[in-house]
């Protein structure tokens, strides 16, 4: 029940990589973590939430709010690699319209 | 139908123990038969219920306990948690819930946003108590075929 998080940067890119499960308990720490992303101006950031076996809303608030704070700096937010399970969560709630989301397909990456 | 096993468990009223809960219901329900998928869903609800009772938990200065009780029956579990540290009166709690109203102001289950959204969208049954603290009661069913009124509740917005 952890939630272990990267990140790699290269120029005005930012890739981050979690790993674990995004609940009520990890979610700070990633909000932490994406708030000093989001807060730079003119860099495009990609979340890796490939091995992320567990998210519920919490995570779903955390990423609305790291969206609106990339906008505000002029930055791009972009959610790739989501397993079905936390894809789905996206797609009940319709923040898949609203979000740069690009799920896993048929297990494996595009 | 009667109810075959009942299963009640405190914890105390904290983020970290959700996850605790979560593998407790995965296990409860795996041992019903319950799909890989509808295991997943009832992960989901039952972390979402939590999470609402932790906020209101800290917000009120409760006594910092969420219990949960989970009643196993042959086609359903019925799953409840509660806000408070008080135990069930399954019966006494069971007369005074109704389904959910959206116009009712329920502040402390709205702060999680998508939280109630997801378990209605989740789980076959939802009703909500808020007489003493606030109680949810979430059943799911482990033949599909039984849910009949799956629409009526998942689609109140």
């Amino acid at each position: 029940m952890e939630l272990d998080i990267r990140v790699e940067k290269d120029n005005d890119q930012i890739a981050i990589f979690l790993t674990g499960e995004i609940d009520a308990f990890t979610a700070p720490k990633l909000k932490e973590e994406l708030a000093k992303c989001t807060v730079q101006s003119g860099k495009i950031i990609q979340v890796d939430l490939e091995q992320v076996e567990y998210m519920d809303s919490t995570g779903l608030g955390i990423f609305i709010g790291a969206l609106k704070s990339a906008k505000e700096h002029d930055s791009s937010l972009k959610l790739v690699h989501l397993q079905d399970r936390v894809f789905r969560l996206f797609k009940i709630t319709g923040l898949d319209e609203i979000m740069d989301i690009k799920p896993v397909i048929q297990g494996g990456k595009q | 139908m009667e109810v075959l096993d009942f299963i009640e468990m405190r914890v105390p009223a904290k983020a970290e123990y959700v996850g605790v809960v979560r593998l407790t219901v995965s296990g409860i329900a795996s041992r019903m038969g319950f799909s890989y998928e509808d295991i997943e869903d009832l992960k989901i609800a039952i972390s979402e219920a939590i999470t609402n009772a932790v906020t209101h938990a800290y917000s009120e200065e409760d006594k910092g306990e969420i219990t949960i009780g989970f009643g196993v029956y042959e086609n359903r579990l019925e799953i409840m948690v509660a806000d408070h540290g008080g135990s069930f009166n399954l019966n006494k709690i069971k007369d005074g819930i109704g389904p959910y109203n959206h116009n009712e102001p329920i502040e402390n289950l709205r702060e999680g946003g998508f939280g109630l959204f997801l378990i209605n969208a989740l789980m076959d049954k939802v009703e909500i108590n808020n007489k003493f603290g606030v109680i949810v009661l979430m059943t799911k069913y482990i033949d599909e075929a039984e849910v009949g009124f799956d629409d009526q509740i998942s689609t109140t917005q």
